[in-house]
């Protein structure tokens, strides 16, 4: 071969290895990546439907029931305006508390509740995961918005400020 | 008052850093020897000073002194003093002020083992490992400073979370901290090359071993970490693709092709520009690395409260570190050139697509991990990378690459005819392929599996470890085939070449670890009543209960776990469920029986009400699960193994030689070449 052929066959292989790296990242994020939602999103039918996603808030006080095999637990989360039934068999992470902060992977099924795979609490007692303090400022701004707009149109400013 | 000398140490320190940033480097440009000559010494006393500082810090952690507010965050007086001590870096200040103490130890080990180096070099060296300690002092004492005062002192500190109580994690931050700021050795190098527009095979061997060193250190950090992940989270994972995992991820696989081009770079003067912007992006991400942890803008275990004044300074220091390197690179590399040639099929080819594979296996991690951070910043909303994101793109990136991996050491340098290469390695193919392909037919009873099982990515897994070690053997034969004395020529290999070796067979067994854990481990999550018993992978669990029981500075339950075999007692486990006394945080800690072929894990979930003394409890078998940390280990070894050969400790012989024979000019000291590639 030519040195300017070979030149070109190069080209060729690095180009097809990038288009295929490329591939495969694009094809991985669209089937792994879950999006947030806070439960007032859930309650406006935002989330999904059929598919996986993530919800942050607080383990709602008093939710936390345990089915009789011990192991299947039912508990709500909130972002104390709205919240969702969760249902979560397995073992809970030791920091999993009523009125702490709590995030949930799963989905929705027929009988209206998450179905949880997987339930994260984060590893320090003070510290909220940031999806729950962002779910609880959300709907707290909302709520201020939706009782503030009777008088004031600019009440729509009040951005939720997520730190 | 001690507190205050630190700081005061601190502020010293950063003045010399200055000194050292901009006069030997000016010296270096200007042919200067007064200014080159102060950048040993200004290397000294900056360790001096900051390890002075350490110190303090160290002193006001020890006397419980929790006036200062860094110390009444991190410690306790209940906490033993081991914990005292390492909580020195349990949070954000300290952990800087421990990178900033290392980079010192780096900077000084530089000027120490450089005799051997011109004056321009050296100088250029010290310098830009200079510059990178006046943007860490500065960050220290800008925006996160480790002796800011609590007044009035706190009565008692807030204790140190229980999930760092732990000796893995006492020396898992340093070692991985020695690998992240290693890499700043390679990239002073680069840069001083660069600057030079000397790049050749000399500055190639002079930078080895130090790159080496700290992928060792690297390569131990991440493995000490996964192993603390393991035992300590109480999950019995010993991977998550976690942020931070991935944070310290990225500058190894990047390093790991680092130190394969610079092979290249120093044997065949190939590869020039390439290492040269590896050396750039692996120091650049191990930055990335730190910060990102850090800095609490990805969430995590390891993220500590994020300041935005914080963020901004990392994200100008990054900014202003990697665009000046890669202007200069922009401006330099022209002149570098390209070096020596080589065809589309031989070593330099084989190693160049594992280079580029490793490479893009780094960038991969790197979308899947700052992708959320990019949308929410964007306003596209919060969302999250999982675990399945990393694995479909890791995977069969690493297939071609472990392929190649078996070929690169049977391949010759420059030119190698494909049917050669074929010839040399059909039967060790065949013999991996036959292997990986029976074995999971047969194996299960030999290794108390649960069951044999078949599946083809177990296939696959073992097919591509056996084709490491088939190639192992192969490259051996051929070496230490011959006339004469066999021991002879096992000794008359370098030790690169078995450093080299050992590594790749770390690999191997990394692979079969991750292989058979995967494909046969069982996990079950059981409620247990106390006498309960469950089966797993063949052996039997008992229950018998939890009794309480008081540690230095917290209460567990102890839970009782009798395990046995076809009626035979094998081992008692007793998993805890702590609870610490002054942060009130729960903690498990799973009781794991090791062994070679599996290990046994239980650990405690939690009580269940209205019961008498049931509890959750997990049950997992983890076949092979140790071949992971015993692999990585092994490429550590095969490091050392390869930085402690000859011809590095020769090269200084022959240029101490040189030196006292009255020679001035130490930049042509004669190089042994090792006999290379005898076949």
């Amino acid at each position: 071969m030519k040195p300017r052929q070979k030149r070109f066959v190069y080209i060729i292989v690095a180009v097809a290895a990038i288009g295929l790296a490329v591939g495969l990242v694009l094809n991985a994020l669209k089937d792994n990546v879950s999006l947030y939602f806070t439960p007032t999103q859930v309650y406006n039918k935002e989330a999904p439907e059929g598919r996986s996603f993530r919800i942050g808030g607080l383990v709602e006080a008093g939710s936390v029931k345990r089915e009789a095999d011990g192991l299947t637990v039912h508990f709500a989360i909130t972002d104390l305006h709205k919240s969702l039934p969760v249902v979560y068999k397995g073992i809970l992470p030791d920091l999993f508390k009523e009125g702490k902060g709590v995030v949930a992977q799963g989905k929705i099924e027929a009988d209206g509740l998450m179905h949880a795979s997987e339930v994260l609490a984060k590893h320090d007692e003070n510290y909220m995961p940031p999806e729950a303090k962002d779910a609880l400022d959300k709907a707290a701004a909302a709520n201020a918005a939706a009782t503030g707009a009777a008088s004031s149109v600019g009440a729509a400013s009040a951005v939720p400020v997520a730190q | 008052m001690i507190p205050e000398l630190g700081l005061f140490s601190l502020i010293i320190a950063l003045c010399l850093a200055i000194i050292l940033g901009v006069l030997p480097i000016l010296g270096a440009a200007r042919n200067n020897a007064v200014f080159m000559g102060v950048a040993r010494p200004l290397a000294y006393g900056q360790l001096l000073m900051i390890a002075l500082a350490f110190a303090a810090l160290a002193y006001a952690f020890l006397h419980n002194d929790f006036s200062v507010l860094y110390v009444a965050e991190h410690s306790n007086s209940q906490l033993p003093s081991i914990y005292r001590f390492s909580a020195i870096w349990g949070g954000h200040e300290g952990s800087l002020l421990l990178w900033t103490l290392l980079l010192a130890v780096w900077t000084a080990a530089v000027a120490t083992f450089s005799k051997h180096l011109p004056d321009e070099m050296v100088a250029r060296v010290l310098g830009v490992m200079g510059l990178i300690s006046v943007g860490f002092i500065l960050f220290m004492l800008l925006t996160s400073c480790p002796f800011d005062r609590l007044l009035p002192a706190a009565a008692d500190g807030r204790d140190l979370n229980p999930l760092l109580q732990d000796p893995g994690l006492v020396i898992h931050p340093p070692m991985l901290y020695m690998g992240y700021v290693g890499f700043s050795v390679a990239f002073a190098f680069a840069i001083s090359a660069l600057l030079g527009g000397k790049l050749d095979a000399t500055w190639a061997r002079w930078s080895r071993p130090w790159t080496t060193v700290a992928w060792v250190f690297m390569t131990c950090g991440i493995a000490l970490g996964s192993g603390w992940a393991y035992y300590e989270l109480g999950w019995g994972g010993w991977w998550f693709w976690d942020p931070v995992e991935n944070a310290s991820f990225m500058p190894w696989l990047l390093g790991t092709a680092l130190i394969h081009s610079l092979a290249v770079t120093e044997k065949r003067g190939a590869f020039k520009s390439w290492t040269v912007l590896l050396a750039i992006a692996a120091f650049s991400l191990s930055l990335l690395g730190t910060f990102l942890v850090r800095s609490g803008v990805l969430t995590s275990v390891h993220s500590f409260a994020a300041d935005p004044k914080r963020g901004i300074f990392i994200l100008s220091f990054l900014v202003l570190v990697v665009g000046a390197s890669l202007l200069l690179f922009a401006w330099r590399a022209p002149k570098v050139g390209l070096g020596g040639k080589f065809d589309a099929i031989s070593r330099e080819s084989l190693l160049l697509s594992n280079n580029v594979l490793l490479s893009v296996a780094s960038a991969s991690v790197f979308i899947g991990t700052l992708y959320p951070l990019f949308m929410d910043a964007l306003g596209y909303g919060k969302l999250s990378v999982g675990a399945p994101y990393f694995q479909a793109v890791f995977v069969p990136l690493m297939i071609p690459m472990v392929f190649m991996m078996g070929l690169g050491p049977l391949a010759r340098w420059k030119k190698m005819a494909v049917p050669d290469l074929v010839q040399r390695v059909k039967w060790g193919f065949a013999a991996a392929l036959v292997l990986a392909l029976v074995l999971p037919l047969v194996m299960g009873k030999m290794l108390v599996l649960e069951s044999n099982k078949w599946s083809p990515m177990i296939a696959l897994g073992l097919l591509m470890a056996f084709w490491v070690i088939a190639s192992l053997f192969i490259s051996l034969r051929q070496r230490l085939s011959g006339e004469g004395s066999f021991m002879l020529r096992v000794s008359k290999q370098s030790l690169s070449y078995y450093g080299m070796q050992l590594a790749h067979l770390g690999v191997a067994v990394f692979i079969i670890g991750v292989t058979m854990v995967k494909g046969y481990e069982t996990e079950r999550d059981v409620r247990m009543n106390v006498g309960d018993t469950v089966m797993a992978g063949g052996y039997e669990f008992r229950f018998d209960g939890v009794t309480e029981s008081e540690g230095p500075n917290y209460v567990a339950g102890v839970g009782h776990v009798t395990i046995s075999q076809d009626g035979k007692v094998v081992s008692e486990l007793n998993p805890e469920k702590r609870q610490y006394n002054v942060s009130g945080m729960p903690l498990t800690e799973a009781a794991i029986q090791p062994g070679l072929f599996r290990d046994l894990y239980v650990s405690l979930g939690e009580p269940i009400p209205e019961s008498e003394g049931a509890w959750a409890v997990r049950v997992y078998i983890k076949p092979f699960v140790d071949w992971i940390w015993a692999g990585c280990l092994l490429m550590g070894l095969g490091g050392i193994l390869a930085i402690s050969d000859r011809r590095y400790r020769i090269h200084r012989k022959a240029a101490e030689q040189k030196s006292v024979a009255g020679s001035s000019d130490s930049s042509s000291v004669v190089y042994n070449t090792p006999q290379e590639q005898a076949s």
